[in-house]
Protein backbone atom coordinates (compact mmCIF):
# COMPACT_ATOMS: atom_id res chain seq x y z
CA UNK A 1 0.00 0.00 0.00
CA UNK A 2 1.48 3.37 -0.99
CA UNK A 3 1.04 6.76 0.37
CA UNK A 4 -1.22 8.44 -1.56
CA UNK A 5 -4.07 5.12 -0.89
CA UNK A 6 -2.80 5.60 2.76
CA UNK A 7 -3.63 9.47 2.32
CA UNK A 8 -7.07 8.70 0.36
CA UNK A 9 -8.23 6.62 3.16
CA UNK A 10 -7.08 9.08 5.86
CA UNK A 11 -8.85 12.00 3.58
CA UNK A 12 -11.94 10.08 3.65
CA UNK A 13 -12.36 10.07 7.77
CA UNK A 14 -10.81 13.40 7.73
CA UNK A 15 -11.52 15.58 5.24
CA UNK A 16 -10.25 18.94 6.83
CA UNK A 17 -6.34 18.02 7.16
CA UNK A 18 -3.71 18.45 4.55
CA UNK A 19 -1.12 15.05 4.50
CA UNK A 20 1.39 15.04 2.70
CA UNK A 21 3.33 11.62 0.90
CA UNK A 22 7.22 11.85 1.66
CA UNK A 23 9.90 10.43 -0.26
CA UNK A 24 11.05 7.31 0.72
CA UNK A 25 12.67 4.18 -0.40
CA UNK A 26 11.44 1.69 1.95
CA UNK A 27 7.54 1.88 2.72
CA UNK A 28 5.18 4.67 2.52
CA UNK A 29 5.96 8.15 4.68
CA UNK A 30 3.24 10.50 5.40
CA UNK A 31 3.55 13.63 7.05
CA UNK A 32 1.00 14.83 9.48
CA UNK A 33 0.11 18.44 11.05
CA UNK A 34 1.05 18.26 14.52
CA UNK A 35 -2.55 19.50 15.85
CA UNK A 36 -4.13 16.54 13.92
CA UNK A 37 -2.00 13.83 15.05
CA UNK A 38 -3.64 11.96 17.84
CA UNK A 39 -7.09 11.64 15.68
CA UNK A 40 -4.95 10.69 12.68
CA UNK A 41 -3.11 7.97 14.62
CA UNK A 42 -6.40 6.51 16.07
CA UNK A 43 -7.82 6.51 12.81
CA UNK A 44 -4.53 4.65 11.84
CA UNK A 45 -4.99 2.15 14.16
CA UNK A 46 -8.75 1.88 13.89
CA UNK A 47 -9.24 1.73 9.99
CA UNK A 48 -10.13 -1.79 8.92
CA UNK A 49 -7.93 -1.51 5.87
CA UNK A 50 -5.00 -0.05 7.53
CA UNK A 51 -5.27 -1.15 11.58
CA UNK A 52 -1.42 0.18 12.24
CA UNK A 53 -1.69 -1.61 15.57
CA UNK A 54 1.61 -1.86 17.02
CA UNK A 55 3.77 1.06 17.48
CA UNK A 56 7.82 0.28 17.11
CA UNK A 57 9.15 3.35 17.68
CA UNK A 58 9.15 7.08 18.33
CA UNK A 59 12.43 8.93 17.10
CA UNK A 60 13.02 12.23 15.67
CA UNK A 61 16.23 13.93 13.84
CA UNK A 62 17.45 17.25 13.90
CA UNK A 63 18.07 19.06 10.43
CA UNK A 64 19.58 22.09 11.84
CA UNK A 65 20.11 24.56 10.07
CA UNK A 66 17.00 23.79 7.83
CA UNK A 67 13.77 24.77 9.17
CA UNK A 68 11.27 23.52 10.22
CA UNK A 69 14.50 22.00 12.41
CA UNK A 70 13.12 18.63 13.50
CA UNK A 71 11.22 16.01 12.30
CA UNK A 72 9.35 13.42 15.05
CA UNK A 73 9.28 9.88 13.04
CA UNK A 74 6.39 7.28 13.92
CA UNK A 75 7.55 3.60 12.68
CA UNK A 76 4.02 1.59 12.28
CA UNK A 77 3.20 -2.29 11.90
CA UNK A 78 0.35 -3.79 10.54
CA UNK A 79 0.36 -7.46 11.81
CA UNK A 80 -2.92 -8.24 9.86
CA UNK A 81 -2.58 -6.01 6.97
CA UNK A 82 1.31 -6.89 6.67
CA UNK A 83 2.08 -3.07 6.06
CA UNK A 84 4.62 -0.42 7.25
CA UNK A 85 4.01 2.91 7.55
CA UNK A 86 6.26 6.26 8.61
CA UNK A 87 4.75 9.15 9.77
CA UNK A 88 6.17 12.44 10.00
CA UNK A 89 5.71 15.09 11.93
CA UNK A 90 7.74 18.94 11.47
CA UNK A 91 8.32 20.80 14.54
CA UNK A 92 9.63 24.29 14.16
CA UNK A 93 12.56 25.42 16.33
CA UNK A 94 9.91 27.68 17.96
CA UNK A 95 7.85 24.70 18.26
CA UNK A 96 9.42 22.32 20.72
CA UNK A 97 7.77 23.28 23.81
CA UNK A 98 4.29 21.26 23.90
CA UNK A 99 3.34 21.69 20.17
CA UNK A 100 3.53 18.09 19.23
CA UNK A 101 0.87 15.97 21.34
CA UNK A 102 1.88 12.66 23.04
CA UNK A 103 0.26 9.40 21.46
CA UNK A 104 0.44 7.83 24.41
CA UNK A 105 -3.78 7.28 23.97
CA UNK A 106 -3.61 5.50 21.29
CA UNK A 107 -0.71 3.40 21.70
CA UNK A 108 0.68 2.87 25.24
CA UNK A 109 4.26 1.93 24.05
CA UNK A 110 4.84 5.23 23.07
CA UNK A 111 5.34 6.25 26.64
CA UNK A 112 9.21 6.06 27.12
CA UNK A 113 10.68 6.34 23.33
CA UNK A 114 8.67 9.73 23.23
CA UNK A 115 10.73 10.22 26.93
CA UNK A 116 13.81 9.75 25.18
CA UNK A 117 12.82 12.43 22.30
CA UNK A 118 12.17 14.71 24.90
CA UNK A 119 15.55 13.40 26.54
CA UNK A 120 17.54 13.84 23.66
CA UNK A 121 16.03 16.69 21.36
CA UNK A 122 14.20 18.51 24.14
CA UNK A 123 10.90 18.06 22.08
CA UNK A 124 8.18 18.34 24.80
CA UNK A 125 5.08 15.90 24.17
CA UNK A 126 1.63 17.96 25.10
CA UNK A 127 0.12 15.79 27.59
CA UNK A 128 2.56 13.40 28.13
CA UNK A 129 1.95 11.32 31.57
CA UNK A 130 5.85 11.14 32.44
CA UNK A 131 8.63 13.48 30.78
CA UNK A 132 11.24 12.83 32.92
CA UNK A 133 14.70 12.13 32.22
CA UNK A 134 14.99 8.66 30.51
CA UNK A 135 18.79 7.96 29.57
CA UNK A 136 20.36 10.85 30.66
CA UNK A 137 21.11 11.70 34.79
CA UNK A 138 18.50 13.36 35.92
CA UNK A 139 20.65 16.62 36.62
CA UNK A 140 21.82 16.73 32.90
CA UNK A 141 21.25 20.12 31.20
CA UNK A 142 21.52 20.09 27.52
CA UNK A 143 19.67 17.52 24.82
CA UNK A 144 22.71 15.55 23.56
CA UNK A 145 21.10 14.43 20.00
CA UNK A 146 20.52 18.00 18.77
CA UNK A 147 22.99 18.85 16.22
CA UNK A 148 24.38 22.01 18.08
CA UNK A 149 25.11 20.34 20.76
CA UNK A 150 29.08 19.50 21.10
CA UNK A 151 30.57 16.37 20.81
CA UNK A 152 33.12 16.20 23.26
CA UNK A 153 31.89 17.21 26.42
CA UNK A 154 32.86 16.58 29.73
CA UNK A 155 30.62 16.69 33.24
CA UNK A 156 31.45 15.96 36.50
CA UNK A 157 29.08 13.37 38.11
CA UNK A 158 26.88 14.80 41.08
CA UNK A 159 26.02 11.63 41.89
CA UNK A 160 28.84 10.83 44.59
CA UNK A 161 29.14 14.04 46.63
CA UNK A 162 28.90 13.44 50.09
CA UNK A 163 26.24 13.90 52.34
CA UNK A 164 26.07 17.15 54.06
CA UNK A 165 23.87 16.86 57.08
CA UNK A 166 25.32 16.80 60.31
CA UNK A 167 24.40 13.83 63.16
CA UNK A 168 21.79 15.79 65.02
CA UNK A 169 20.09 16.80 61.28
CA UNK A 170 19.79 12.93 60.67
CA UNK A 171 18.43 12.23 63.94
CA UNK A 172 15.81 15.08 63.45
CA UNK A 173 15.24 13.60 60.12
CA UNK A 174 14.64 10.20 61.24
CA UNK A 175 12.65 11.52 64.43
CA UNK A 176 10.10 13.42 62.22
CA UNK A 177 10.05 10.30 59.68
CA UNK A 178 8.83 8.10 62.61
CA UNK A 179 6.17 11.15 63.58
CA UNK A 180 4.82 11.03 60.15
CA UNK A 181 4.72 7.29 60.16
CA UNK A 182 2.78 6.87 63.68
CA UNK A 183 0.09 9.32 63.02
CA UNK B 1 -2.63 -4.29 71.73
CA UNK B 2 -1.52 -2.02 69.61
CA UNK B 3 -2.95 -2.07 65.78
CA UNK B 4 -0.66 -3.76 63.12
CA UNK B 5 0.93 -1.08 61.03
CA UNK B 6 0.25 -2.05 57.57
CA UNK B 7 2.07 -0.10 54.97
CA UNK B 8 3.06 -1.06 51.36
CA UNK B 9 7.36 -1.16 51.75
CA UNK B 10 9.29 0.58 48.99
CA UNK B 11 12.60 -1.65 47.46
CA UNK B 12 15.46 -0.29 45.32
CA UNK B 13 16.17 -3.22 43.43
CA UNK B 14 19.80 -2.68 41.04
CA UNK B 15 21.22 -1.82 39.08
CA UNK B 16 23.90 -4.00 40.91
CA UNK B 17 21.48 -6.90 41.16
CA UNK B 18 23.29 -10.38 39.40
CA UNK B 19 19.57 -11.26 37.71
CA UNK B 20 19.05 -7.59 35.95
CA UNK B 21 21.29 -8.45 33.32
CA UNK B 22 23.69 -5.70 33.68
CA UNK B 23 21.90 -2.79 34.94
CA UNK B 24 18.77 -2.30 35.58
CA UNK B 25 16.97 -0.79 38.28
CA UNK B 26 13.84 -1.16 39.70
CA UNK B 27 12.12 0.95 42.07
CA UNK B 28 9.48 -1.64 43.20
CA UNK B 29 6.13 -0.74 45.89
CA UNK B 30 5.63 -3.86 47.78
CA UNK B 31 2.45 -5.10 50.07
CA UNK B 32 4.37 -8.01 51.56
CA UNK B 33 5.52 -9.79 48.87
CA UNK B 34 2.66 -8.19 46.49
CA UNK B 35 4.50 -6.15 44.09
CA UNK B 36 1.43 -3.16 44.02
CA UNK B 37 4.11 -0.58 41.46
CA UNK B 38 7.24 -1.23 39.52
CA UNK B 39 9.38 1.74 38.33
CA UNK B 40 12.07 0.85 36.17
CA UNK B 41 15.11 3.09 35.74
CA UNK B 42 17.45 3.04 32.94
CA UNK B 43 20.56 4.66 31.45
CA UNK B 44 23.26 3.07 33.47
CA UNK B 45 24.87 2.34 29.84
CA UNK B 46 23.89 5.11 28.06
CA UNK B 47 26.90 5.91 25.90
CA UNK B 48 25.98 8.05 23.18
CA UNK B 49 26.18 5.28 20.11
CA UNK B 50 24.04 6.89 18.13
CA UNK B 51 25.69 10.54 18.53
CA UNK B 52 29.37 8.98 17.98
CA UNK B 53 27.72 7.11 14.81
CA UNK B 54 27.35 10.87 13.51
CA UNK B 55 30.82 11.50 13.63
CA UNK B 56 32.32 8.64 11.71
CA UNK B 57 32.14 7.08 8.30
CA UNK B 58 29.31 4.64 6.99
CA UNK B 59 31.91 2.08 7.07
CA UNK B 60 33.14 3.00 9.85
CA UNK B 61 29.76 2.86 12.13
CA UNK B 62 29.40 -0.94 11.68
CA UNK B 63 31.40 -1.86 14.94
CA UNK B 64 30.03 0.63 16.94
CA UNK B 65 26.82 -0.61 16.28
CA UNK B 66 27.47 -3.90 17.31
CA UNK B 67 28.34 -2.96 20.58
CA UNK B 68 24.88 -1.69 21.53
CA UNK B 69 22.72 -5.25 21.66
CA UNK B 70 26.21 -6.65 22.80
CA UNK B 71 24.67 -10.46 22.56
CA UNK B 72 23.47 -10.16 19.23
CA UNK B 73 26.30 -8.30 17.74
CA UNK B 74 25.62 -8.64 14.14
CA UNK B 75 21.87 -8.40 14.30
CA UNK B 76 22.42 -5.46 14.93
CA UNK B 77 25.13 -4.84 12.09
CA UNK B 78 23.10 -7.03 9.62
CA UNK B 79 19.71 -3.85 10.22
CA UNK B 80 22.55 -1.32 9.83
CA UNK B 81 24.27 -2.83 6.94
CA UNK B 82 21.20 -3.60 5.32
CA UNK B 83 19.61 -0.16 5.34
CA UNK B 84 22.72 1.40 4.18
CA UNK B 85 22.63 -0.81 1.10
CA UNK B 86 18.71 -0.06 0.11
CA UNK B 87 19.56 3.53 0.36
CA UNK B 88 22.44 3.03 -1.96
CA UNK B 89 20.36 0.57 -4.01
CA UNK B 90 22.84 -2.14 -3.69
CA UNK B 91 21.98 -5.41 -4.55
CA UNK B 92 23.99 -8.36 -2.34
CA UNK B 93 25.12 -11.45 -4.59
CA UNK B 94 23.41 -14.37 -3.80
CA UNK B 95 26.53 -16.08 -1.71
CA UNK B 96 25.95 -12.88 0.49
CA UNK B 97 22.93 -13.00 0.93
CA UNK B 98 23.46 -16.64 2.22
CA UNK B 99 26.57 -16.27 4.55
CA UNK B 100 24.18 -13.20 6.31
CA UNK B 101 21.75 -15.77 7.37
CA UNK B 102 23.59 -18.10 8.34
CA UNK B 103 25.53 -16.14 10.20
CA UNK B 104 22.86 -14.28 11.58
CA UNK B 105 21.28 -17.42 12.41
CA UNK B 106 24.08 -18.49 14.43
CA UNK B 107 24.43 -15.37 16.23
CA UNK B 108 20.51 -16.21 17.33
CA UNK B 109 21.54 -19.39 18.98
CA UNK B 110 24.40 -17.48 20.88
CA UNK B 111 22.17 -15.02 22.23
CA UNK B 112 19.27 -17.69 23.13
CA UNK B 113 22.28 -19.77 25.11
CA UNK B 114 23.25 -17.30 26.88
CA UNK B 115 19.15 -16.36 27.53
CA UNK B 116 18.64 -19.96 28.22
CA UNK B 117 21.89 -20.77 30.88
CA UNK B 118 20.89 -16.99 32.64
CA UNK B 119 17.21 -17.15 33.02
CA UNK B 120 17.90 -20.97 34.47
CA UNK B 121 19.91 -20.07 36.37
CA UNK B 122 18.49 -17.46 38.06
CA UNK B 123 15.18 -19.23 38.57
CA UNK B 124 17.47 -22.28 40.63
CA UNK B 125 18.97 -24.10 38.07
CA UNK B 126 22.94 -23.04 38.04
CA UNK B 127 24.21 -25.64 36.13
CA UNK B 128 22.21 -25.20 33.04
CA UNK B 129 24.73 -22.07 32.91
CA UNK B 130 27.34 -23.97 32.46
CA UNK B 131 25.98 -26.66 29.55
CA UNK B 132 24.95 -23.63 28.23
CA UNK B 133 27.82 -21.26 27.81
CA UNK B 134 30.06 -24.12 27.20
CA UNK B 135 27.89 -24.79 23.93
CA UNK B 136 28.29 -20.54 23.00
CA UNK B 137 31.60 -21.45 23.22
CA UNK B 138 31.65 -23.12 20.41
CA UNK B 139 30.08 -20.27 18.33
CA UNK B 140 32.53 -17.29 19.51
CA UNK B 141 35.19 -19.78 17.81
CA UNK B 142 33.37 -19.80 15.14
CA UNK B 143 33.03 -16.30 14.98
CA UNK B 144 36.81 -16.08 15.71
CA UNK B 145 37.49 -18.24 13.05
CA UNK B 146 35.54 -16.06 10.36
CA UNK B 147 36.37 -12.83 11.62
CA UNK B 148 39.35 -13.02 14.37
CA UNK B 149 37.01 -11.32 17.15
CA UNK B 150 35.01 -13.28 18.74
CA UNK B 151 32.51 -11.05 20.65
CA UNK B 152 31.56 -8.03 17.92
CA UNK B 153 32.89 -9.49 14.50
CA UNK B 154 31.99 -6.99 12.67
CA UNK B 155 31.92 -9.10 9.73
CA UNK B 156 29.34 -7.32 7.92
CA UNK B 157 30.12 -4.27 6.12
CA UNK B 158 28.19 -1.93 3.63
CA UNK B 159 27.96 -3.94 0.40
CA UNK B 160 29.44 -7.48 1.65
CA UNK B 161 31.42 -8.90 4.05
CA UNK B 162 34.73 -8.44 5.31
CA UNK B 163 36.58 -11.28 3.53
CA UNK B 164 35.83 -14.26 2.29
CA UNK B 165 35.20 -17.58 4.51
CA UNK B 166 38.20 -18.70 6.15
CA UNK B 167 39.50 -22.18 5.27
CA UNK B 168 37.66 -25.02 7.57
CA UNK B 169 34.27 -22.63 8.24
CA UNK B 170 32.29 -25.19 6.73
CA UNK B 171 33.73 -28.40 9.09
CA UNK B 172 33.65 -25.99 11.90
CA UNK B 173 29.85 -24.88 11.42
CA UNK B 174 28.73 -28.73 10.18
CA UNK B 175 30.11 -30.56 13.31
CA UNK B 176 28.47 -27.43 15.65
CA UNK B 177 24.89 -27.73 13.44
CA UNK B 178 25.46 -31.90 14.28
CA UNK B 179 25.92 -31.53 17.70
CA UNK B 180 23.45 -29.03 19.02
CA UNK B 181 20.06 -30.57 18.59
CA UNK B 182 21.49 -33.04 20.69
CA UNK B 183 22.25 -30.36 23.25
CA UNK B 184 19.02 -28.82 23.06
CA UNK B 185 17.09 -32.05 24.23
CA UNK B 186 19.63 -31.91 27.11
CA UNK B 187 18.63 -28.69 28.05
CA UNK B 188 15.16 -29.68 27.80
CA UNK B 189 15.26 -32.90 29.63
CA UNK B 190 17.14 -30.50 32.19
CA UNK B 191 14.03 -28.15 32.21
CA UNK B 192 11.24 -28.82 30.40
CA UNK B 193 9.56 -30.83 32.94
CA UNK B 194 11.50 -29.90 35.73
CA UNK B 195 8.59 -29.71 38.62
CA UNK B 196 10.59 -26.63 40.12
CA UNK B 197 11.13 -25.17 37.02
CA UNK B 198 7.55 -25.87 35.90
CA UNK B 199 6.37 -24.06 39.19
CA UNK B 200 8.38 -21.29 38.84
CA UNK B 201 7.39 -20.31 35.04
CA UNK B 202 3.78 -21.38 34.65
CA UNK B 203 1.22 -19.31 35.38
CA UNK B 204 3.92 -16.44 35.74
CA UNK B 205 3.98 -12.79 34.47
CA UNK B 206 1.26 -12.89 32.08
CA UNK B 207 0.85 -10.98 29.14
CA UNK B 208 -1.85 -11.54 26.73
CA UNK B 209 -1.63 -10.58 22.99
CA UNK B 210 -3.32 -7.04 22.90
CA UNK B 211 -1.51 -6.08 25.53
CA UNK B 212 1.96 -7.09 24.63
CA UNK B 213 1.22 -5.47 20.62
CA UNK B 214 -0.23 -2.49 22.69
CA UNK B 215 3.13 -2.00 24.24
CA UNK B 216 5.40 -2.65 21.53
CA UNK B 217 6.43 -6.02 21.71
CA UNK B 218 6.92 -8.21 18.97
CA UNK B 219 9.08 -11.12 18.99
CA UNK B 220 9.35 -14.31 21.38
CA UNK B 221 7.13 -11.91 23.57
CA UNK B 222 4.45 -11.16 21.82
CA UNK B 223 4.82 -15.12 20.25
CA UNK B 224 5.03 -16.30 23.35
CA UNK B 225 1.41 -15.08 23.81
CA UNK B 226 0.09 -15.71 20.19
CA UNK B 227 1.21 -13.41 17.43
CA UNK B 228 2.79 -15.31 14.51
CA UNK B 229 4.43 -11.98 13.72
CA UNK B 230 8.35 -13.17 12.31
CA UNK B 231 10.06 -10.29 10.42
CA UNK B 232 11.46 -12.89 8.53
CA UNK B 233 7.98 -14.09 7.73
CA UNK B 234 6.27 -11.16 7.02
CA UNK B 235 8.70 -8.80 5.59
CA UNK B 236 11.68 -10.80 4.29
CA UNK B 237 14.97 -9.66 4.18
CA UNK B 238 18.29 -11.40 2.84
CA UNK B 239 16.60 -13.91 1.10
CA UNK B 240 14.82 -15.83 4.18
CA UNK B 241 11.61 -16.34 1.58
CA UNK B 242 13.96 -19.06 -0.07
CA UNK B 243 14.20 -21.22 3.30
CA UNK B 244 11.98 -23.55 4.74
CA UNK B 245 11.40 -22.67 8.66
CA UNK B 246 8.25 -22.64 10.97
CA UNK B 247 7.76 -19.75 13.28
CA UNK B 248 7.22 -21.52 17.24
CA UNK B 249 3.83 -19.55 18.82
CA UNK B 250 2.55 -20.61 22.06
CA UNK B 251 -0.49 -19.39 23.78
CA UNK B 252 -0.45 -19.38 27.24
CA UNK B 253 1.69 -15.63 27.48
CA UNK B 254 3.69 -16.83 30.70
CA UNK B 255 7.30 -17.41 31.52
CA UNK B 256 7.27 -20.65 30.04
CA UNK B 257 5.29 -19.97 26.80
CA UNK B 258 8.12 -17.42 25.89
CA UNK B 259 11.11 -20.59 27.37
CA UNK B 260 8.82 -22.99 24.59
CA UNK B 261 8.93 -20.45 21.84
CA UNK B 262 12.68 -19.72 22.00
CA UNK B 263 13.70 -23.28 22.68
CA UNK B 264 11.88 -24.01 19.66
CA UNK B 265 13.76 -21.24 17.69
CA UNK B 266 16.47 -22.58 18.56
CA UNK B 267 15.87 -26.06 16.60
CA UNK B 268 14.56 -23.94 13.40
CA UNK B 269 17.74 -21.76 13.59
CA UNK B 270 20.01 -25.02 13.16
CA UNK B 271 16.90 -26.22 10.46
CA UNK B 272 17.95 -22.78 8.96
CA UNK B 273 21.30 -22.78 9.16
CA UNK B 274 21.70 -26.00 7.52
CA UNK B 275 20.22 -24.87 4.47
CA UNK B 276 22.19 -22.13 4.01
CA UNK B 277 25.65 -24.26 4.73
CA UNK B 278 24.10 -26.54 1.69
CA UNK B 279 24.06 -23.58 -0.52
CA UNK B 280 27.60 -21.65 0.48
CA UNK B 281 30.00 -22.64 -1.68
CA UNK B 282 33.84 -23.05 0.21
CA UNK B 283 34.73 -20.17 -1.84
CA UNK B 284 33.24 -17.20 -4.14
CA UNK B 285 31.96 -13.96 -4.00
CA UNK B 286 31.79 -11.99 -1.04
CA UNK B 287 30.82 -8.92 -1.60
CA UNK B 288 28.79 -6.95 -4.18
CA UNK B 289 30.78 -5.62 -7.08
CA UNK B 290 30.00 -1.55 -7.06
CA UNK B 291 33.42 0.05 -6.87
CA UNK B 292 31.86 2.95 -4.96
CA UNK B 293 31.55 0.44 -1.88
CA UNK B 294 33.69 -1.97 -1.90
CA UNK B 295 37.54 -1.76 -2.45
CA UNK B 296 39.00 -3.28 -5.52
CA UNK B 297 41.08 -6.50 -5.17
CA UNK B 298 44.75 -6.47 -3.94
CA UNK B 299 46.34 -7.23 -6.97
CA UNK B 300 45.04 -4.81 -8.78
CA UNK B 301 45.81 -2.29 -6.58
CA UNK B 302 49.23 -2.99 -6.48
CA UNK B 303 49.43 -3.14 -10.60
CA UNK B 304 46.70 -0.53 -11.87
CA UNK B 305 46.16 3.27 -10.91
CA UNK B 306 42.69 3.57 -11.58
CA UNK B 307 42.38 0.91 -8.76
CA UNK B 308 45.26 2.14 -5.90
CA UNK B 309 43.00 5.55 -6.34
CA UNK B 310 39.96 3.70 -5.68
CA UNK B 311 41.36 1.80 -3.09
CA UNK B 312 42.90 4.95 -1.76
CA UNK B 313 39.59 6.91 -1.88
CA UNK B 314 37.42 4.48 0.02
CA UNK B 315 39.99 4.21 2.95
CA UNK B 316 40.72 7.90 3.21
CA UNK B 317 36.98 9.61 2.58
CA UNK B 318 34.49 6.49 2.41
CA UNK B 319 31.86 6.59 0.08
CA UNK B 320 28.84 8.92 0.27
CA UNK B 321 25.38 7.79 0.57
CA UNK B 322 22.43 9.76 -1.37
CA UNK B 323 20.39 11.67 0.78
CA UNK B 324 16.90 10.16 2.08
CA UNK B 325 15.88 7.96 5.42
CA UNK B 326 15.59 4.12 5.55
CA UNK B 327 14.34 1.97 7.86
CA UNK B 328 15.28 -1.95 7.42
CA UNK B 329 14.34 -4.58 10.01
CA UNK B 330 15.63 -7.61 10.77
CA UNK B 331 14.41 -10.77 13.17
CA UNK B 332 17.00 -10.10 16.00
CA UNK B 333 17.18 -12.56 19.36
CA UNK B 334 14.84 -10.64 21.27
CA UNK B 335 12.29 -8.86 18.93
CA UNK B 336 12.64 -6.53 15.78
CA UNK B 337 15.99 -4.71 15.34
CA UNK B 338 15.82 -2.22 12.80
CA UNK B 339 18.22 0.72 12.20
CA UNK B 340 16.40 4.32 11.36
CA UNK B 341 19.03 5.54 9.08
CA UNK B 342 19.22 9.27 7.98
CA UNK B 343 21.55 10.00 5.12
CA UNK B 344 22.34 13.92 3.81
CA UNK B 345 24.26 12.86 0.79
CA UNK B 346 27.62 12.99 2.64
CA UNK B 347 30.11 9.99 3.45
CA UNK B 348 28.82 10.16 7.39
CA UNK B 349 25.59 8.84 8.43
CA UNK B 350 23.26 12.17 9.41
CA UNK B 351 21.39 10.30 12.22
CA UNK B 352 21.69 6.61 13.31
CA UNK B 353 18.54 5.34 15.53
CA UNK B 354 18.25 1.34 16.54
CA UNK B 355 15.06 0.28 17.27
CA UNK B 356 15.73 -1.42 20.70
CA UNK B 357 13.60 -4.36 21.70
CA UNK B 358 15.06 -4.47 25.12
CA UNK B 359 13.70 -1.19 25.64
CA UNK B 360 10.17 -1.38 24.67
CA UNK B 361 10.68 -4.87 26.52
CA UNK B 362 11.55 -3.07 30.25
CA UNK B 363 8.77 -0.78 29.14
CA UNK B 364 6.15 -2.86 29.37
CA UNK B 365 7.74 -4.52 32.39
CA UNK B 366 5.84 -3.21 35.36
CA UNK B 367 2.62 -4.16 33.06
CA UNK B 368 4.01 -7.80 33.38
CA UNK B 369 4.99 -7.80 36.66
CA UNK B 370 2.29 -5.68 38.49
CA UNK B 371 0.10 -7.35 41.09
CA UNK B 372 2.53 -10.78 41.08
CA UNK B 373 5.05 -11.62 43.74
CA UNK B 374 8.42 -10.20 44.16
CA UNK B 375 10.05 -13.75 43.70
CA UNK B 376 8.91 -13.41 40.10
CA UNK B 377 10.60 -10.59 38.87
CA UNK B 378 13.59 -12.08 38.78
CA UNK B 379 12.02 -15.11 36.49
CA UNK B 380 9.76 -12.20 34.43
CA UNK B 381 13.23 -10.57 33.49
CA UNK B 382 14.77 -13.85 32.48
CA UNK B 383 11.57 -14.33 30.31
CA UNK B 384 11.68 -11.18 28.45
CA UNK B 385 15.66 -11.64 28.09
CA UNK B 386 16.46 -7.77 28.45
CA UNK B 387 20.02 -6.52 27.42
CA UNK B 388 20.50 -3.53 29.14
CA UNK B 389 23.69 -2.47 26.19
CA UNK B 390 20.47 -2.80 23.71
CA UNK B 391 18.38 -0.54 25.68
CA UNK B 392 20.24 2.17 27.03
CA UNK B 393 22.63 1.90 23.74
Amino acid sequence: MDATSIINALASLMPDVSYESGQSVDFATIYVPAASLVETCRALRDTPSLRLNVLLEVTAADYLPREPRFEIVYHLLSIPNRLRLRVKVRVGSNEVDGVVPTVQSVWPAAGWPEREVWDMFGIVFAGHTDLRRLLMPEDWEGHPARKDYPVQIRKAAQTYEPLEVTQDEFKANIERDRQRRSH
Amino acid sequence: MAELRTETMTVNMGPQHPSTHGVLRLVLELDGETIKSCMPTIGYLHTGIEKTAEQKKWQQVVPLVERMDYLAAQSNSLAYVLGVEKLLGLEMPQRVKDIRVLIAELQRMASHLVWIGTHAMEIGAVSMLFYAIRERELLMNINELVAGFRFFPSYFRVGGLREDLPRGFHEAVNAFLDRFPGKIDEFEGLLTKNDMFLHRTQGVGVITLDEALAWGLVGPIARGSGADYDVRRYFPYSGYETYQFDVPTATEGDVFARYRVRVEEMRQSVRIARQALQRISPSGSWACDDPRVVPPPKDKVYTEMEALIQHFLIYSQGFTVPAGDAYVPVEGPRGEHGCYIVSDGTNRPWRVKMRPPSFMAIQALPKIIENGMIADVIAVIGSTDVVMGDCDR
